[in-house]
């Protein structure tokens, strides 16, 4: 059941229920991600971390967050 | 010797070794081994943040990107628009442009697929990354691969962490007296004579990974290969001896008793 003033959002492959008029900011600081190490794709499509905070998500908004890790 | 810098996209580096920092135990001997190699370059990976368990360390924790730069690299991308994805991501990630390319065609070989990497470079250097790229020792490839702009041509010497050592230094040697751009010996080195030797074909530097990290010692190999890398250098700048069949005594005749 889906409730009203909520939305379903997908956060790295996993599903997420946020408010309504939930800006992209409010999410990443909410799950407490350091800004400064990650990038971040809403829907496939890079975003711009200084627009973050214009950012509202919608229902069923794909998000890849991701940084770097030990790699060859 | 100091002023024997290794250059790539204009900046300039005092170690010949790129190191990369994944199949290590920890971050911590990472971090460490990272140090004992004297590498100012180190590959990383791009990939998801574990949303779900943030007390978990990670790479900048250990490896400062201030005073190490960090090589973003697509190790994993099997196709062109994998590699951009993963770089354009990186570039927003740190800023920098500096990447490494490296796109697979092959499962159990990791050999590069030649076709999609040159396709990317491309791509990548009009949107203004420099791109050192991953390839085969194939010198025409490599010629390609300079002709669309890229940073640096990377040509393996064996399968990625097969330490198998260089399999065809003929071609590296070709490759190396036809471009001027930074040549790194990347993959299948296994251990400091695989360094040195690749050194002495002349190479600009090397990329070592897994010979370090799954050496039983890691931190000694770290220093070995550090070294390996000084002296292989040295040595192909100092200008060899010609090969003879017959000796040659060291000690003069002059006043034997």
């Amino acid at each position: 059941m889906i409730k009203k003033n909520k939305i379903k959002i997908k956060v790295n492959g996993k599903n997420y229920l946020v408010n309504n008029n939930f800006s992209l900011n409010e999410l990443i600081n909410k799950l407490d991600i350091p800004k400064k190490m990650v990038a971040i794709e809403l829907n496939k499509k890079i975003v711009d971390k200084k627009k973050l905070k214009k950012i509202i998500l919608k229902q069923k908004d794909c998000l890849e967050i991701v940084h770097f890790i030990g790699g060859g | 010797m100091s002023k024997d810098k290794l250059i790539i996209a204009n900046k300039g580096y005092k170690s010949r070794l790129i190191v990369g920092t994944g199949k290590y135990k920890n971050f911590l001997e990472c971090s460490k081994s990272v140090n004992l190699s004297g590498a100012e370059i180190i590959t990383v990976a791009v990939r998801r943040v574990n949303i779900s368990d943030k007390s978990k360390p990670i790479l900048m924790d250990y490896i400062d990107p201030k005073k190490i730069t960090y090589l973003p690299n697509t190790a994993g991308c099997f196709t062109s628009d994998e590699a951009l994805r993963t770089l354009r991501l990186a570039r927003e990630i740190g800023g920098w442009k500096l990447v490494k390319l490296e796109v697979l065609g092959d499962k159990k070989n990791l050999f590069p697929d030649m076709i999609e990497t040159l396709k990317s470079t491309e791509i990548l250097v009009k949107e203004g990354f420099k791109v050192m790229v991953y390839c085969n020792d194939d010198p025409l490839m490599a010629k390609r691969l300079e002709n669309v702009g890229a940073s640096a041509i990377m040509p393996l010497a064996s399968p990625i962490g097969s330490g198998l050592g260089i399999l065809n230094k003929v071609n590296l040697k070709i490759i190396r007296q036809q471009t001027k751009l930074p040549l790194i010996v990347d993959a299948g080195l296994g251990d400091a004579k695989d360094a040195a030797e690749a050194m002495q074909l002349g190479s600009d530097g090397v990329l070592v990974n897994t010979a370090i990290a799954k050496a039983k010692k890691p931190y000694l190999m770290a220093e070995a290969m550090k070294y390996a890398v000084i002296s292989g250098r040295k040595s192909y700048l100092s200008g060899r001896i010609k090969k003879s069949i017959y000796g040659s005594a060291s000690s003069p005749k002059k006043g034997i008793i």
